[in-house]
């Protein structure tokens, strides 16, 4: 067990370098670099910053001073944050995002498994039917489609009430987390109540469960015991790679929601090819996103006894 | 009663479902917990938004949004509107714009500018908030630190008028020989390089702001990055700046003009860019302030707020490549070009937001002139489209390139939607009326400007805002020596006419070398005029006194004060 961890350890590290190698060539290839500006500044200017940010130097020198300071744990100084470090602006909007995420996570999970117990049990039938509609549509329909009908929702339904039922924008108490939640998990929650669904319909034909029937099981001990939490076995399984969409993919809803996340820094760093911010948040997103897929396969083997880690 | 675990399709086994509402009762339980918990965190960790109404008449102030976060507020290194904004509200020069963008004094009281040289005295009753006073120092050392290499400033071009500013920038000079000396604490005097006719206008510019060394040195280099990193000799202070959501201003009562300021505070509570959102903000009364795009009108006009038009100043164009080597180097391909557009149907039938302006000169409508307008006295090139012509123009074009077909051509443009649907519009045009293929290439910003400088387009959209309010700040765009001229445009009679109205103080000279400048440029086709880009906007009119500028601060909102409405 100890020896199987420290193995995933030392992949996760190969995996986050190279990204960092990767994402760090890229970078410094596409055209464009942080220090323009729209309007022109003289060679004279141009050089004396790039002095200054250490891009006259050679890139491969440039790369090795990186992953030198990388390895301290130093990200370095924002190009367009001037001043600012990045390891304070990640520990600024992770804490956002995370909070962001946990909750859609925990309602996707919780929804999808839900749901798509409910759709087997009621197969055929019209809770199934309608359930599947609405589950083609929150796979089909993007979260920007999603995010600007939800805050429109909050201003119809407080002009209708006449008071403020949730804030319309902004970041701060729980009243403020609700809507961009449910909108973040949405997309994962369709996916995870149809996987559920299928999982939940295989396991009814399975072998233990006609054993189990014939020893005169109460149902709903059936349901609970054998069918219910075999079926949630897939879902688990896919939860690592959700995760990593969700934490990652809030860039749409935190733009909306004028949320002061990471996904949306990242957004804007790439765009105005803020270097070091783009470096820091991927890297960061890169091992936390290996950190998450190995955990959860550590929380596999606990579920299923039949999973040994070797 | 049939199992649903035998036979799912006949029907449902009712335990089955108890048990699973049993689950879900549990896993609400488990919600709320959770976001108990999260509520709490979020609340420790203390980044948010608090939520105020858009106008707080209990506390006098008004809430905003802000479109992106000032990347730092040390105006030696400033470059954008955002910052600017904020600046114009925080700090003051020694001049200040009115609200009819009238010079005022500002920590000057009054001055004495002759061809060379400029007297400043400074008022006496001005002081930062630490309560130290405004003094000539803070300026001068503001000035040099702006050339000193080591703050690689990018728009230390606006101080070159400054007696050996641009020696000083290129490391020729020792920074101590810049044109700018304390007499004595009141007094500061300004040697230029060479007569500057609207060296006064320059002054209100974010990057001549003053800046008090000693506060400055103890920050190091962190000085403008947080609140508490800053002092401020303008009609407020920040009070509070939560990186990526928040900036709070409130009175600054060390001001000499405070009486002026009517609003206790400005709280830019939201950093938002998106435009729908904003609406929704300003639509639940969060904002006092929000701009319209094309897809809200419709839903502002059926609420029936009132729209305002803002002309925000810039000048909008394609931009073409005059590189040898580029087909688009060609006149007769470009007059081609020029004469299949039409800036009315671009304005009306394309961009459709009310405020722009078709675009008919490089110089915008409200520019002064001599005594009143300059394009009222200097009309602008008169255009129509043409086809027939323009057919001709390519067929001569096409000889003299040496082709059969027209070329391939490529229109480098942004990455947003508008940009698409504005490439779109000339690539269906130039098909259509010319057989020129376009292709439409879409960059981020930065991979643009890459592209603009190394010269890999033949058309790109641009635009050009102003600095200063003067004819200048577009007259030398187009220069053989203005490193913004990325098509690398030529033209000796051009280059002429800008050193005239450079150095002319006599305004009819200036005014007349700058009409031949705006002949030219069409005459040349050397880029398509295409529109002035005005903005609407909705504004909650319990807020009055906003001033809104072409150049700089804008929105400003230094005189504002509230108007409770009257009671039904």
């Amino acid at each position: 067990m100890t020896r199987y961890v420290l193995m995933r350890l030392i992949q996760g590290v190969i995996t986050v370098w190279f990204i960092a190698t990767a994402t760090f060539f890229v970078m410094h290839n596409i055209p464009g670099n942080p220090l323009q500006n729209e309007k022109a500044v003289s060679e004279q200017v141009q050089k004396k910053l790039e002095e200054k940010y250490g891009l006259d130097k050679n890139v491969v020198v440039q790369y090795g001073i990186y992953m030198w300071n990388m390895i301290r744990g130093d990200f370095g100084l924002s190009f367009k944050q001037e001043e600012r470090p990045v390891n304070k602006i990640i520990a600024e909007r992770f804490p956002v995002s995370a909070i962001l995420g946990v909750l859609a996570i925990v309602i996707a999970g919780m929804g999808g498994v839900l749901w798509g117990a409910l759709t087997a049990l009621y197969r055929n039938r019209w809770p199934d039917v309608v359930i599947i509609i609405l589950v083609i549509l929150g796979i089909s329909v993007p979260s920007f489609v999603f995010a600007t009908v939800g805050q429109l929702g909050i201003v119809v339904a407080n002009r209708m009430l006449g008071f403020e039922l949730l804030p319309v924008a902004g970041w701060g108490t729980i009243w403020h987390m609700l809507v961009p939640a449910l909108v973040l998990g949405l997309g994962t929650m369709a996916f995870l109540t149809r996987l559920m669904r299928t999982s939940m319909l295989e396991i009814v034909n399975a072998d233990y469960i006609r054993t189990a029937r014939s020893k005169g099981v109460p149902v709903a001990q059936i349901f609970a015991k054998h069918q219910f939490r075999n079926a949630i076995l897939p879902v688990v399984t896919v939860l690592g790679p959700s995760i990593a969409a969700i934490t990652t993919g809030g860039f749409v809803v935190e733009n909306v929601f004028a949320i002061p996340g990471l996904g949306r820094t990242f957004v804007e760093a790439v765009q105005q090819s803020d270097y070091t911010v783009i470096m820091g948040t991927t890297v960061f997103y890169g091992a936390f996103l290996v950190l998450m897929v190995i955990v959860v396969d550590l929380v596999y083997a606990l579920i299923d006894p039949r999973v040994r880690l070797q | 009663m049939v199992d649903a675990v035998q036979a799912p399709k006949s029907s449902v086994s009712t335990s089955s479902v108890w048990q699973l509402v049993k689950y879900a009762l549990l896993a609400l339980l488990l919600m709320f917990v959770l976001l108990t918990s999260l509520h709490f965190v979020t609340l420790r960790l203390g980044i948010g938004t608090e939520s105020h109404a858009a106008v707080d008449f209990e506390n006098n102030s008004i809430t905003l949004n802000l479109g992106s976060e000032p990347p730092q507020l040390d105006s030696t290194r400033s470059t954008d509107m955002v910052s600017g904004q904020v600046l114009g509200h925080v700090m003051e020069g020694l001049i200040r714009y009115g609200p009819n963008n009238e010079i005022l004094p500002g920590m000057a009281t009054s001055w004495e500018v002759s061809e060379l040289k400029g007297t400043f005295y400074l008022r006496e009753d001005a002081f930062w908030s630490d309560g130290t006073p405004v003094t000539a120092h803070d300026f001068v050392f503001a000035w040099q630190t702006v050339l000193k290499p080591e703050t690689a400033s990018q728009y230390s071009f606006i101080l070159y008028p400054l007696k050996n500013a641009e020696a000083i920038d290129n490391e020729e000079m020792a920074v101590e020989t810049l044109g700018a000396t304390a007499l004595n604490d009141y007094t500061l005097q300004v040697d230029l390089e060479q007569p500057t006719p609207y060296f006064i206008k320059l002054l209100a510019f974010f990057t001549y702001l003053p800046i008090n060394e000693e506060f400055y040195n103890s920050r190091e280099r962190k000085y403008g990055t947080n609140a508490e990193d800053l002092i401020y000799n303008g009609p407020f202070v920040i009070s509070k700046w939560q990186h990526g959501s928040r900036l709070r201003l409130e009175k600054n009562h060390t001001y000499w003009n405070k009486e002026e300021t009517l609003l206790d505070a400005i709280d830019f509570g939201y950093i938002l860019s998106d435009p729908t959102a904003t609406i929704n903000l300003f639509a639940t009364e969060k904002i006092v302030m929000a701009g319209l795009q094309a897809e809200n009108i419709e839903r502002a006009l059926a609420n029936g707020w009132p729209i305002k038009e803002h002309v925000d100043g810039s000048v909008f164009y394609l931009g073409f490549n005059h590189r040898e080597e580029r087909p688009s180097s060609n006149r007769n391909l470009r007059k081609a070009i020029q004469l299949v557009c039409d800036p009315e149907e671009l304005v009306y039938k394309v961009l459709k937001t009310p405020g722009n302006r078709p675009g008919e000169s490089i110089f915008p409508v409200w520019l002064k002139g001599v005594e009143g307008l300059f394009r009222d006295e200097y009309p602008a090139p008169k255009h129509e489209r043409n086809i027939e012509l323009a057919q001709q123009y390519l067929a001569n074009a096409l000889n003299e390139l040496g082709l059969a077909e027209p070329p391939r051509l490529t229109f480098l443009t942004g990455d947003s939607e508008f940009s698409t649907k504005h490439a779109e519009y000339y690539q269906n045009l130039f098909k259509q009326n010319l057989g020129i293929e376009v292709r439409i290439d879409q960059q981020t910003f930065s991979q643009r400007l890459a592209k603009m400088t190394s010269g890999d387009y033949d058309i790109v959209a641009a635009g050009w805002g102003p600095d200063y309010d003067d004819v200048l700040t577009f007259g030398d765009l187009f220069t053989s020596w203005n490193l913004n001229n990325r098509g690398l445009f030529k033209n000796d009679e051009l280059d002429r006419n800008v050193q005239i109205a450079q150095q002319s103080s006599d305004a009819r000279t200036r005014m007349e070398a700058m009409d031949r400048v705006q002949h030219i440029l069409y005459e040349e086709a050397a880029i398509i005029f295409e529109y002035e880009r005005g903005s609407s906007y909705v504004a909650d009119d319990r807020v009055q006194g906003i001033t809104r500028r072409a150049v700089g601060t804008d929105p400003d909102f230094t005189r504002a004060y509230l108007v409770k409405p009257e009671t039904e």
